[in-house]
């Protein structure tokens, strides 16, 4: 077991990404997330690794599509304006059944937007982040130990189901410091017998590619693709249940969000408020179940995020709109305080 | 008797689509028989385009990837990173390579790496049907230059080999053709030369291969070779443009 | 002693090869087609043919294999 150190959010999750094996990370800079670049900058070239600071975004996800298809651990890591750059590499990764890390640490937008924490980019994680039917595994880490635990996991799933996986932070996130463990590494049994490494001249072509122009081809590698995502959605849903036991009202928030919603509801629970949280560690798949479950117990659901609403529509699905959801908010890199969340919760009572 | 020429191996036996007398198919068997003759099919990973070329993943033999529009020096150098030993070659298009990948082929000539370029210009954007591209010539009528180039509205052709000429990190930069067999030969030995070059760790390698489409130019095969030599060839002039030692 | 034989099925009829000979030994087919459509090349004059792989040096699509 790692002795505990003392380490920012981003670094963490930098240092458990080599952990994790990956020695190849391409990027371009952008606020809030340049300390991964900068811990990367430091680090690949004593471990024998890659660090390459790419002219542009599309250029940084496409030297990852790159470096994915010859079976190496490669990421990138930007920030909102950059992920929507970063879209069409996504969808050529997903098309191409590539795994690859893709860090979103988010800001509030849209446009430029401005550079303070944002969770403003749900959608365009959950959705499939580019052109086409496809999903990425997301992860939103709600501390510093989740940001290296959920790094290792992201880069270990993306490779057993050959496909992106996004760890989609926020500013507070990746600046933030705490204690953590860092993990140790695990040994990988993926199969990697699809990646283009050199026929040897021992085995025909490997071909990397997500252009199928006979219709019915596209139609069935749409559909195995789906029939892998069917597989996701019932193993590797991942979420943190808080007082939910006896609950009336449950929470629902992720991030940096659930930080703060969790003082909320302790202060609550001082007064007498039967509330509890649902945080969603995987945001796609998305923890219908306990959801589900949940919507048979409580009253009333209260979504604390920052965005519009943008997860509180997965909320209302996964309760088929049992029970009524409330949405309380901030956007633009405004951070709603505990006791705004309690005022929510109290008035879902 | 002695076999003189036949298909390289490096080729698929895979039928070409390409329209009838276009040079792609020319400059895919010479690209073949560099890989065959170097011997290097085995450790060679090849990045096909978006655009005409686009299925050159299944009629080069070695391991191919297939890029979005434009990005495949940027795929290039994500694979040559993780397999330095192996031989990294891109095929590209000039609306690929010239207007769409234009950020991704001049920072990736400007980092030197050591990878290998054939890149394919013949003024027009052939699998979209003949619009112009970033290399159409001054007055070339195309679907989107139907009162032919104005530079006034359309600017100019642009000049990879002497654009890419005023960076410092780049290896070896020439402008060949394939109009006729003294060409195609020419041609050969710029495109072996451009994967010797990688082999032998000199970094970035470019050969301009200045091709034609008689399709979407409305010409027979030979006469669009025709008009390779009489048009486009004054205002992209053949020749090595940089060859470091 | 030269012998050229054509793959006539990968031919699409373009001439190049046509163009390229010396010997002006090559026609496309007035009479044949091929099962794609194409009018296929062949060859006039075997006996006058030397052999110089100047048609299979302009082929696109490998249709002509060269011995000597």
């Amino acid at each position: 077991m790692s002795e505990k150190v003392l380490m920012k959010g981003n670094e963490a999750l930098a240092e458990a990404a080599i952990i994790a094996g990956c020695r190849h990370y391409f990027g371009y800079p952008i606020t809030p997330q340049t300390e991964v670049a900068a811990y990367m900058a430091k680090r690949m070239p004593k471990i024998g690794g890659t660090f390459l600071q790419a002219e542009s975004e599309i250029a940084a996800i496409n030297m990852v599509y790159g470096a994915a298809s010859t079976g190496h651990r490669a990421m990138t890591s930007s920030s909102s304006p950059g992920i929507s750059l970063k879209c069409e590499g996504i969808s050529y990764l997903a098309g191409a059944d590539l795994p690859a890390l893709i860090i979103n640490v988010q800001r509030g937008g849209p446009g430029l937007g401005g550079i303070q924490p944002g969770q403003s980019d749900y959608f365009l994680a959950t959705r499939g982040p580019g052109h086409g039917d496809f999903h990425v595994l997301v992860f939103a880490p709600s501390g510093v130990q989740e940001m290296a635990d959920l790094t290792l996991k992201a880069f270990d799933l993306a490779e057993k189901y050959r496909m992106p996986s996004m760890i989609l932070a926020d500013g507070t996130m990746g600046q933030m410091m705490e204690p953590v463990v860092l993990p140790e590494p695990q040994e990988s049994h993926n199969d990697l017998s699809w990646a283009v490494t050199g026929t040897n001249m021992e085995r025909e072509h490997n071909i990397v590619n997500s252009l199928y122009l006979q219709p019915q081809d596209l139609e069935d590698m749409n559909n195995q693709r789906f029939a892998r995502y069917a597989e996701i959605e019932k193993k590797e849903a991942m979420w943190e249940e808080f007082m939910m036991e006896d609950a009336e009202i449950c929470v629902v928030s992720y991030g940096i969000t659930a930080r703060i919603a969790r003082n909320a509801i302790n202060e609550a629970r001082k007064q007498g408020i039967k509330v509890g949280m649902i945080r969603p560690i995987t945001l796609w798949p998305f923890p219908k179940a306990p959801l589900a479950a949940a919507a048979d117990k409580v009253k009333h659901f209260v979504c604390v995020e920052l965005n519009m609403g943008q997860m509180k529509e997965d909320v209302e699905l996964a309760i088929s709109c049992k029970k009524p959801v409330d949405l309380c908010y901030r956007v633009g890199g405004m951070i709603p305080s505990p006791t705004e969340v309690l005022e929510a919760i109290k008035k879902a009572m | 008797m002695a076999v003189v020429f036949e298909k390289p191996h490096a080729l698929t036996d895979a039928v070409l689509h390409y329209c009838p007398g276009c040079p792609h198919g020319i400059v895919h068997r010479l690209v073949a028989e560099a890989i065959d003759e170097l011997g290097i099919e085995g450790k060679t990973i090849g990045i096909a385009p978006v655009g005409c070329s686009v299925m050159a993943y299944d009629y080069f033999r070695c391991d191919m990837v297939e890029a979005a529009h434009g990005r495949a020096p940027a795929v290039a150098t994500g694979i040559k990173r993780c397999m330095p030993d192996n031989v990294v070659f891109t095929y590209q298009g000039d609306g690929d390579l010239a207007s769409i990948g234009l950020c991704e082929t001049v920072s990736t000539a400007c980092r030197g790496e050591n990878i290998t370029i054939i890149f394919i210009n013949n003024a027009i954007y052939g699998m979209t049907g003949g619009q112009m591209a970033p290399t159409s010539l001054l007055g070339q009528v195309t679907q989107t230059s139907p009162y032919g180039r104005d530079p006034k509205t359309q600017g100019y052709p642009i000049k990879i080999c002497e654009l890419l000429s005023t960076l410092d990190a780049p290896a070896y930069l020439e402008r060949v053709t394939v109009t006729d067999v003294k060409n195609v030969k020419n041609a050969k030995r710029a495109i072996k030369k451009a994967f010797q070059n990688q082999i032998e760790g000199k970094g970035f390698s470019l050969v301009e291969v200045l091709s034609a489409c008689p399709t979407n130019w409305g010409m027979t095969p030979t006469d669009a070779l025709q008009w390779v030599t009489d048009k486009m060839v004054p205002v992209y002039p053949l020749g090595c443009f940089r060859d470091k030692e | 002693m030269a012998k050229v034989t054509f793959n006539e099925e990968l031919c699409k009829g373009c001439g190049l090869c046509v163009a390229a000979c010396p010997k002006q030994i090559l026609a496309l087919s007035k009479v044949r087609l091929n099962q794609k459509g194409h009018s296929p090349v062949e060859m006039t004059n075997q006996e006058a043919c030397i052999g110089c792989a100047f048609c299979a040096t302009m082929c696109p699509d490998c249709v002509i294999r060269v011995e000597r």
